[in-house]
């Protein structure tokens, strides 16, 4: 499986749900069009599931990058959910672990965004 | 370790095109052999992603995705080492002055961080140019014995 992404709205909160590689090529690109699309229909508060995330490269990195400014200089809050180990310590040693707004609980995320 | 680390060596070597495809097989077979060479579970994730980062600075920053030009890609599982090489035919370029991916101003930037994380996950990282115009990175990780 390459990526998988299903969007829900949780009140005011769009939760993009993330499953599988996300990787230069297919998966980079669904992630970076999921995120272009909120922004263009207006979304301010995104959160990003990463719970079911298996792989992640630097081309991965950086759309994460590129969506959190995107959504950011848009007006918008772009946060992240559920981490595991491999992905927490991917933007540990990048250094953008303290960047994003992480969150390992989805109801404490959506009340984050009020 | 795996009991079946008291290994052969092995050595493999692949002519690729400059492909995603060739990315994702590289890594395969990279993760398959550092098993069998008995390179620890925990560290077979970090064999693969510096794979991937090489194989993909090979084709698409080095060859450009160039249908004519080839990756050589190689790995040998030697007693104590497990050791992969990438080259490309590309057009080469700078290495010593690469920005730091950790540096304040660099690191919102969404590219730039391939070379820093093969650095990370390997215990050693070479790169050189090639006579031929291209360039070579070398990835080792040691077996550690018990």
């Amino acid at each position: 499986m390459s990526v998988k992404l299903t969007t829900r709205q949780v009140g005011d909160v769009s939760v993009i749900d993330v499953a599988g590689r996300i990787t230069l090529g297919e998966g980079s690109s669904a992630l970076r069009e999921a995120l272009r699309e909120m922004v263009g229909k207006n979304q301010k508060k995104i959160l990003l599931n990463l719970g079911e995330v298996t792989y992640i490269d630097s081309s991965g990195i950086g759309e994460l990058v590129s969506g959190f400014t995107t959504v950011t200089n848009s007006g918008g809050n772009l946060k992240l959910l559920n981490l595991n180990k491999r992905v927490k310590d991917l933007l540990q040693i990048t250094k953008l672990y303290t960047v994003f707004d992480v969150h390992e609980d989805e109801a404490g995320a959506i009340r984050s965004f009020a | 370790m795996p009991e079946n680390a008291s290994h052969t060596p092995e050595t493999v070597e692949r002519l690729m095109d400059s492909t995603l495809e060739s990315v994702d097989s590289a890594e395969e077979l990279a993760v398959k052999m550092a098993e069998r060479a008995g390179v620890e579970e925990d560290e077979l994730i970090k064999v693969g992603m510096a794979v991937r980062e090489s194989m993909v600075n090979a084709v698409v920053h080095g060859n450009r995705y160039n249908a004519n030009k080839k990756v050589r890609f190689s790995i040998a599982a030697e007693p104590g080492r497990f050791i992969i090489q990438v080259g490309d035919e590309g057009e080469g370029f700078d290495f010593n002055s690469l920005p730091d991916p950790l540096a304040p101003e660099n690191l919102m930037k969404t590219s730039g961080r391939g070379i820093f994380l093969m650095r990370s996950f390997m215990d050693d990282f070479q790169i050189r140019h090639l006579g031929s115009g291209g360039t070579e990175v070398t990835l080792v990780k040691n077996l550690v014995s018990k």
